[in-house]
């Protein structure tokens, strides 16, 4: 049936055709078109479906794009009938002197708009089938909840502000939390119970209040042993000294800046030296301490040291003077010392058993602390930013850990990223290295081989290895946070990048 | 029965209105609040219909939403709106993430059989127990809470708008304009319970991006 009157449609084209001789202006054929019926009805029939979205949404979407016009509605679609194609001048896509570009103007909406005015006037909408027009209506109110042409929406032009710039929505923590269920993988995980590797620390100074390990994010681990310092390739295992203190001098503590050779190493004397590893030698000292420098903290070109007399110094080692601000923090010996990740918050402890947050507003450091915890029971040593979670800080000192006791010292703290899981090193009587699940806070394992003290904790940069350094004059390589090899592409190096941009920022 | 009697247990266009604004003013504060669009620390508890609410203290968001229910409320007394829409868009792509309907029936509008002898002597005054009103407000407000159970995260910064539709001879006030209407593509519907203060009856919609 349709393909009947279908042929019917193109015998009337083609006789229309053949009664027009030379070019006719366009609007006159266009009322020629509009006197026959039947093109007329094919069309209005086939684009009615349309004119929804002509009056509701401004998205101008054409005829053109429609499959469905296959009826040749306008004489410059079709190749063979136009006479406008014969003769070139006429061509609506060259142009004349009156309208210079035809490129613009999109030739069959208009022409469909005006066929349409048309049809209205002529009050043939009654040619639509009822079923369809009860469609149309369905479908517009569906979709606009009632016929949209007897609603007028409105809305008040002052709009509310945005969120501040940089703000997460907290509800993050509640879905991600439970996409990874914490305790289920852990059993399953071999996790090995010797160490992997055994390095000599002769001399290494056996004090609670020193951090004389600290592993670069080029594999390469400065330790201070008595008074040198000494850097381990751990890629190629190669060993070289990088200098050496006076007889009476020690190393205190040692800190690799976040990117780059450099190291920051705290001396007996109160001076932070900064030495440039990758040319052995040194850059700069810095004094502004009267006694020992014990900890050390990189925030990208800030050095923060804290000293035995509870002093912590700002220095901002691209200037000449590059005592930023002095702080009297601690009433003892300053011993750990972190800043976040984010380089947004400083945490303190001390040998007074307080812990302190500092907050760094850009170019100054306040001179008070933002949050001061007294709940420690011991010097506060080990310190730990969460690096997945901005806010979460762990600390021990004393025999405590985050409220759960250990039943020993806790010397050094470490996060692991890929299992989410905390690492401590302990001291009397196990001397053992344990690994413990965050946010229960249940023990994964216990890593016994220290025959005294672990001091001093480190990572990889590819998290998967720890070092401890006891105070056996042993470091010892613990593979125990080794990745899964299918899991193994994760986004664990996305991360650090990310990281990495948030500093270059600031 | 005195007159005053009466009056306590009766309900106006008036303040079936106001009561119908309240809902919304606080109904888009837990919305805002639920979703996170804004930290949570610009945010206030405060008792509202038997329900600690957290209201916002930022004084752009509360002078936007006074303006626009003030305007609403005006509107429903003049039974114009049929609906009010809580839109709320990403920030940077503009893209419609999430949408609240509140849809507007007026109930004394279809008579009905049953008391229509009743309106013929008072026409804008309705009987039913405030009480009973407040408890279904209540329960709408609580259903918004739990939302947050099964919308996905708006893991951007998302912005919000509110959009009125009204009839079409409704007149446009100052500083505000004509829009166009919103969709999600691909949306997921889920209605809440509805409440009625049998003179303005309130469905809530929440449409949101299936992902």
């Amino acid at each position: 049936m349709s393909h009947l009157r279908f042929m019917k449609e193109l015998n009337n084209l083609t006789r229309m055709d053949e009664t027009i001789k030379g070019p006719t202006p366009r609007w006159q054929k266009k009322c020629m078109e509009t006197s026959n019926l039947s093109i007329n009805l094919s069309l209005n029939s086939s684009k009615k479906i349309t004119s929804n979205s002509f009056t509701s949404s401004a998205t101008g979407k054409t005829p053109t794009k429609r499959s469905d016009c296959k009826t040749k509605k306008t004489p410059s679609k079709s190749t063979r009938k136009s006479p406008s194609r014969v003769t070139p001048a006429k061509t609506p896509n060259g142009g004349d002197r009156f309208i210079p570009s035809r490129a613009t103007t999109n030739f069959e909406l208009s022409h469909y708009k005006i066929l349409q005015q048309q049809n209205e006037q002529n009050g043939d909408k009654a040619n639509i089938s009822p079923t369809k027009r009860e469609m149309q209506r369905l479908m517009g109110e569906n979709l606009h909840g009632g016929d949209i042409n007897n609603i007028r929406v409105l809305s008040y032009q002052v709009k509310a502000p945005a969120p501040p710039e940089g703000y997460q929505n907290p509800l993050k923590v509640l879905y991600s939390q439970t996409k990874t269920p914490a305790s289920a993988r852990a059993s399953t995980r071999y996790i090995p119970q010797a160490a992997d590797r055994i390095l000599d620390a002769p001399e290494i100074i056996d004090d609670y209040y020193l951090n004389l390990v600290d592993w670069s994010t080029s594999n390469i681990l400065a330790v201070g042993l008595g008074a040198d310092v000494y850097l381990w390739n751990a890629g190629t295992g190669t060993i070289e000294q990088l200098f050496e203190l006076d007889a009476n001098d020690y190393v205190c503590s040692v800190a690799w800046i976040q990117e780059g050779p450099c190291l920051a190493v705290g001396t007996t004397e109160g001076n932070t030296e900064l030495w440039d590893c990758s040319q052995m030698r040194r850059m700069r000292v810095m004094n502004g301490h009267t006694s020992r420098v014990g900890s050390l903290a990189w925030n990208s070109h800030i050095l923060t040291s804290g000293s035995r007399l509870g002093k912590i110094v700002h220095h901002d080692v691209r200037q000449r003077d590059h005592l930023i601000s002095t702080i009297n923090a601690h009433a003892q010996e300053v011993c750990g010392l972190k800043w976040s990740l984010d380089g947004q918050y400083l945490a303190s402890g001390g040998n007074d058993n307080m812990l302190h947050i500092w907050q760094s507003i850009t170019g100054r450091n306040s001179s008070q602390p933002i949050y001061s915890f007294n709940q420690h029971q011991a010097a506060v040593k080990a310190l730990a930013w969460c690096p997945w979670q901005n806010n979460v800080l762990a600390s021990g000192g004393g025999a405590c850990l985050n409220a759960i006791d250990t039943k020993s010292q806790v010397c050094a703290l470490l996060w692991s990223g890929n299992y989410k899981e905390i690492i401590s090193g302990h001291g009397y009587a196990q001397n053992q290295v344990t690994i413990w699940k965050y946010p229960s806070m249940t023990k994964v394992t216990d890593l016994i081989g220290h025959t005294s003290r672990v001091l001093h904790l480190a990572m990889s940069p590819d998290g998967t290895t720890v070092l401890s350094a006891g105070a056996d004059e042993t470091l010892r390589l613990w593979k125990c946070f080794q990745m899964d090899p299918h899991k193994k592409k994760e986004s664990s190096d996305i991360k650090s990048v990310a990281s990495r941009l948030k500093q270059s920022i600031r | 029965m005195t007159e005053t009697q009466q009056k306590a247990k009766c309900i106006t266009l008036k303040g079936s209105a106001e009561l119908v604004t309240q809902y919304l003013l606080y109904g888009v504060n837990s919305i805002l609040y639920q979703r996170g669009i804004y930290p949570p620390e610009t945010f206030q508890p405060s008792e509202h219909f038997g329900l600690y609410i957290f209201t916002s203290t930022d004084d752009k968001i509360t002078s936007f939403l006074n303006t626009v229910l003030g305007q609403v409320q005006e509107w429903l007394i003049q039974r114009k709106v049929h609906k009010i829409t809580l839109v709320i868009t990403n920030v940077n792509t503009k893209e419609v993430l999430e949408k609240w309907d509140f849809k507007v029936d007026y109930e004394d509008q279809k008579t009905n059989g049953i008391n229509s002898n009743v309106k013929a002597d008072l026409s804008e005054v309705e009987t039913k127990d405030m009480k009973t009103i407040q408890k279904e407000i209540r329960e709408v407000i609580r259903q918004i809470t739990g939302t947050v159970s099964f919308l996905p995260l708006l893991d951007c910064l998302c912005s919000f708008d509110i959009l009125t539709y009204t009839v079409p001879d409704c007149d446009i006030p100052n500083q505000w304009d004509e829009t166009q209407p919103v969709f999600i593509a691909n949306s997921q519907e889920v209605q809440l319970r509805s409440f009625s203060t049998s003179i303005h009856k309130m469905d809530t919609v929440v449409s949101y991006k299936n992902t």
